[in-house]
């Protein structure tokens, strides 16, 4: 089969905007809204979920001929399962914090939706190649979403970012914006605040998806009077000419 | 503290002040996707709650009794992950025999949870903090319960939320999700409930 130009590229950055698993398909929000309280975590999140992603859209596609279509749910499940219980054993041995900070939602990326969604919808059907660019778009547009989250909770609910504290291999540095403590509203911290920035984010999409609705409406309607008055020009000097005639 | 007092606290406090679904963010999925009328957020409820008490019933034994001592713990989540997954198909097939009508309200939320993490949350969360048999059920029961109140509380609110007059940008999820921190915040004023015990 012949490759399309630019195909990989697009298949890469689909998973970052247009199918955006959290922001578009609102799918896998369980970590979403529980280890985006610090940016560190987030990102340490992204990573973990984006190995497990990548591996897992390997192996299904590599065995995509082998697994029978009756059994390929709970055959799909163990594979997931088998990664993220070595991802799991690498985050204690190597990055103790990270593990202590995620605590369970490691192993519930067993039961992510993007994860098995993928695997099903894509990876089953899909080459090597391209379920490992569509595993790693989808795990980088995750990444990015759970960043913007942890963004504006951090920011707001402590008045800065700290880094060090998960990742202890870099050294410790905390960016507090001067006179921020005064300010910090740590509701944001807090469970309430995940649902209030995910809510608000997701409601500024939605405001520009319909703004972007209404453009092209009014583009169409635009469009529409234009070639009605085309129309009616045509029809006027139709008339002249015939009149002209007689 | 007798044992009694003890699992009805761990029951109180799994589903009111931590509860599962606004302050531990399990379960996130379903709580969004099946509250959209009273009647089958009430069916998913008490399926989970069903679910989560057998998988605890199962799972707990399965890690005391064969993952420890066969020096395999770290095959937790793939041994319970498959426990659940037949679980729930198991259960589907029973009720299906013996109460259909049960099987008709409840059959078609079966198959969801299975990816809840609410399910696997708990049971993981019972054996990685070494809870006692007795804990670990009160704290499925609590967890479960939890679940169940709050989706029809929410599944209610958000019934009227479909005809009141919010901004057209809002319409939809992000006004639950709203919604949803403003049910946090009221369970946040529970924090300290048992402080004085």
């Amino acid at each position: 089969m012949k490759r399309e130009k630019g195909q990989t590229k697009k298949n890469f950055l689909k998973g970052i905007i247009q199918e955006n698993p959290l922001l578009v398909s609102i799918l896998g929000t369980c970590p979403a809204l529980a280890t985006t309280k610090s940016l560190e975590a987030a990102i340490g999140m992204g990573i973990l979920f984006t190995i497990v992603l990548l591996c897992s859209n390997v192996l299904v596609s590599l065995l995509r001929k082998l697994i029978p279509d009756e059994i390929r749910t709970p055959a799909y499940i163990v594979i997931i399962a088998t990664f993220v219980t070595m991802v799991k054993m690498f985050a204690n041995a190597f990055l103790p914090e990270l593990y202590s900070t995620l605590g369970v939602f490691i192993s519930l990326i067993v039961v992510n939706c993007i994860v098995l969604g993928r695997a099903e919808a894509y990876a089953s059907k899909n080459t090597v190649f391209d379920s490992f660019i569509d595993g790693l778009g989808m795990g980088v547009g995750y990444t990015m979403a759970l960043c913007i989250m942890a963004f504006f909770r951090e920011l707001i609910g402590t008045g800065g970012f700290t880094f060090g504290q998960i990742f202890t291999f870099i050294p410790y540095t905390a960016l507090i914006i001067p006179g921020a403590e005064n300010f910090k509203i740590s509701v944001f911290q807090n469970p309430a605040g995940a649902f209030i920035v995910f809510g608000l984010i997701l409601a500024v999409m939605a405001f520009y998806k319909n703004r972007k609705a209404e453009m092209k409406a009014w583009e169409i309607k635009q469009a529409k009077l234009k070639a009605a008055e085309d129309a009616k020009k045509k029809l006027e000097a139709q008339k002249a000419n015939v009149g002209g005639q007689q | 503290m007798s044992d009694f007092v003890t699992f009805i606290l761990a029951i109180i406090s799994a589903m009111l002040i931590d509860n599962v679904v606004l302050s531990r963010f399990y379960g996130i999925c379903p709580f969004l996707g099946v509250s959209k009328k009273v009647k089958s957020s009430l069916g998913m409820g008490i399926a989970v709650v069903f679910v989560i008490l057998v998988a605890t019933c199962v799972c707990w034994p399965l890690y005391t009794y064969i993952l420890e001592p066969a020096g395999i713990p770290f095959m937790d989540t793939v041994a319970y992950i498959l426990v659940i997954a037949s679980l729930v198909q198991l259960v589907g097939l029973f009720i299906k025999k013996y109460s259909p009508s049960l099987y008709k309200s409840l059959g078609i939320y079966l198959p969801l949870i299975t990816t809840n993490c609410a399910v696997l949350g708990v049971v993981q969360t019972n054996t990685d903090t070494g809870l006692r048999f007795i804990d670990a059920l009160a704290n499925g029961l609590g967890t479960s319960i939890g679940f169940l109140v709050i989706i029809v509380v929410f599944s209610c609110i958000r019934t009227r939320l479909e005809s009141a007059n919010t901004p057209k940008a809002f319409k939809g999820l992000p006004i639950a999700l709203i919604t949803a921190a403003i049910m946090a915040i009221a369970l946040m004023g529970l924090q300290g409930l048992f402080a004085g015990i």
